[in-house]
């Protein structure tokens, strides 16, 4: 193998509570520099996939390697101890905290001596707006505004700045863009392929097609549980990932019928 | 105008423009000589009890939790000390011992209910004070065949817990001060008050970072049944007799204290400045309509009004902080 081994691989990985299967066999590899798109619709078990990355829940089969190494996760700080950040859909989740203080809870940065430790605010404030500003989100200048006072763009990019700062190798990003307008969702993107250009694993979790073809590398499609398909960039178009993702030949045609009807309606879409 | 902007950013201002509305309106319509009420022992006694016990209610309640035991363990604090000092006769040290230790204990169960299970904490702790009420009175009676116990405290306890200053104010005033000075201490600078924020603002988050969750939750809810205790202990060797009654006022009057000083409800949110002025208000609106010449029975309308105005203007300090831009209008460019 010339090769270097992939950051992090699921091989053979099957989840299951109690009598019920949601994840069935699930090969991956993401590889450092990679952005690996997991597609599919509500319910496909991309959450599952996510947790039993992230450490959450253990495999009911198959192995999870690092490095080429098989790894067990303890929990989610284990995971993310060894590098696995996870960023969910709304990002920060401490709205009524400054930025400064949010970035930095659990690890805080302390000035002074014994009993008299105190909270580095100063320090915090900058080492927080300095990570966010790297990622080019300039709009943030000031760490003692709240989280919850910043847009929904903002506070995905203060997320994904806060894990690559404390060490992030693997990011899991949960719908980073489901919640986000066209030009939020535009932000977040270009945060994306910053991360992978500073050399991070990313895992980019989206039904948004076209969000996955702007940053994805590399394209696995979840199915009831299961890969239904697995490519590279340039493989397939937007239409056949369409279809992939919908498990069917149905919404190309009913796309294109949706097309011809509302060309002959003057734009209007058919009643339902 | 940069230094109004943010004092309007801050919990406490809440509290603070509720306490100068309560005194305009006492001296307005009350007649009240703002010169007699600013020291007064009346309103001043009273909050220092309460504000002892509303300090760590707070930290609770921005932890996301709370605790109504309070109500039992101040009588419970009392009643250790005088049946252990007095009854028993057994030296002083002893009875304070055992009031805290009381409190440790209790705190300890509650919080391992709150971290064992999912039963939201202001159920747990209505069990804990009722059974704590139970267990005092039983105590009570079944070791004193009395309901209420009376304590002689040597010269250093009355020093340190009980005499008056200049004949008039309660020395659990200096203990308010300075737990008030120590709590916002590790609130605000300290890197135990993020983990209560962040606690607050959502658990598992807050888990997942590493912060002892379970740990942190235990130690709150021994400080606040310790401090209750640590109240009626005072009261014991202040007053040289303890009851097995009292102490269910303070429940609703902690809460209200916390609540107007800008403490959120649902957690994430509060400081201790604003703990204090909620506080202070309270106990102003409670013992200084004695000064005014309206009638001592609408106390409690002012204090449902000002509650209300209070949470009402919390919530609007809460949006304003959030949308807080320096430098830019409230409707920022899309540049």
């Amino acid at each position: 193998m010339t090769e270097e081994a992939p950051v992090l691989e699921l091989r053979q990985v099957d989840k299951s509570f109690g009598p019920i299967d949601v994840l069935h066999e699930i090969s991956l590899t993401v590889r450092a520099g990679e952005v690996l798109c997991l597609l599919g619709d509500n319910g496909a078990g991309k959450s599952t996939l996510i947790k039993t990355l992230a450490g959450v829940h253990p495999p009911t089969r198959g192995e999870i390697l690092m490095d080429g190494r098989p790894v067990h996760f303890s929990g989610p700080k284990d995971a993310g101890d060894r590098g696995i950040a996870t960023v969910h859909q709304f990002g920060g989740t401490f709205p009524l905290m400054s930025i400064g203080r949010s970035f930095f809870v659990g690890v805080e940065p302390t000035k002074g001596w014994g009993p008299f430790k105190v909270f580095d605010r100063k320090k915090a404030n900058e080492i927080a707006v300095q990570a966010v500003q790297s990622f080019g989100i300039t709009r943030i200048d000031d760490g003692d505004r709240l989280v919850g006072g910043l847009s929904g763009g903002e506070r995905q990019s203060l997320a994904i700045a806060r894990a690559v700062h404390f060490g992030a190798r693997v990011l899991i990003l949960d719908e980073p863009t489901a919640a986000l307008g066209v030009k939020q969702a535009s932000h977040v993107l270009r945060i994306v392929l910053e991360a992978k250009r500073r050399g991070l694993a990313v895992i980019f979790i989206t039904h948004q097609v076209m969000h996955a073809m702007a940053v994805g590398d590399h394209f696995a499609v979840l199915i009831r549980g299961a890969l239904a398909a697995n490519f590279r960039k340039g493989e397939k178009t937007r239409e056949e990932i369409t279809d992939l993702m919908a498990g069917g030949e149905a919404m190309a045609g009913l796309e294109a019928s949706l097309e011809t009807y509302m060309q002959s309606h003057e734009g209007h879409p058919p009643s339902a | 105008m940069n230094m109004m902007r943010s004092f309007f950013y801050r919990p406490a201002a809440a509290s603070i423009l509720s306490l100068v509305a309560v005194l305009a309106f006492y001296v307005i319509f009350g007649g009240v000589n703002l010169a007699n009420l600013a020291m007064a022992a009346s309103w001043v006694n009273f909050a220092a009890n309460l504000g002892i016990v509303a300090l760590p209610v707070g930290l609770l309640m921005i932890a996301g939790e709370i605790d109504i035991s309070i109500g039992a363990m101040m009588p419970a604090g009392s009643m250790a000390t005088a049946i252990i000092s007095g009854h028993y006769g057994l030296p002083i040290a002893f009875g304070m011992a055992g009031a805290l230790a009381l409190g440790v204990l209790v705190g300890l169960v509650n919080g391992m209910l709150a971290v064992r299970t999912s039963v939201p904490s202001l159920i747990i702790t209505l069990g804990t004070l009722v059974g704590m009420q139970g267990v005092v009175l039983s105590a009570s009676v079944l070791l004193t065949g009395n309901a209420s116990v009376s304590l002689t405290a040597p010269e250093w306890a009355k020093f340190l817990f009980g005499h008056l200053i200049g004949g008039s104010h309660q020395v659990v005033v200096i203990w308010w001060l300075v737990l008030t000075v120590l709590f916002g201490f590790v609130l605000h600078r300290t890197r135990y008050g993020n983990w209560i924020f962040a606690m607050g603002g959502d658990k598992t988050s807050a888990r997942n970072a590493g912060i002892p969750t379970r740990g942190l939750t235990l130690v709150l809810f021994i400080l606040s049944a310790t401090c209750a205790a640590f109240v009626g202990m005072c009261q014991a060797i202040q007053f040289n007799s303890a009851q097995v009654s009292g102490g269910m006022d303070y429940i609703f009057n902690t809460i209200v204290s916390v609540v107007v000083g800008g403490v959120l409800l649902t957690g994430g949110l509060g400081t201790v400045p604003g703990v204090f002025f909620g506080t202070v208000t309270f106990a102003i609106v409670n013992q200084g309509i004695y000064f005014t010449h309206i009638n001592r029975n609408w106390a409690n309308l002012i204090i449902g009004i000002v509650l209300l105005i209070a949470v009402a203007m919390n919530e609007s300090f809460r949006k304003l902080a959030l949308n807080q831009q320096p430098g830019k209008t409230a409707k920022a460019s899309t540049s």
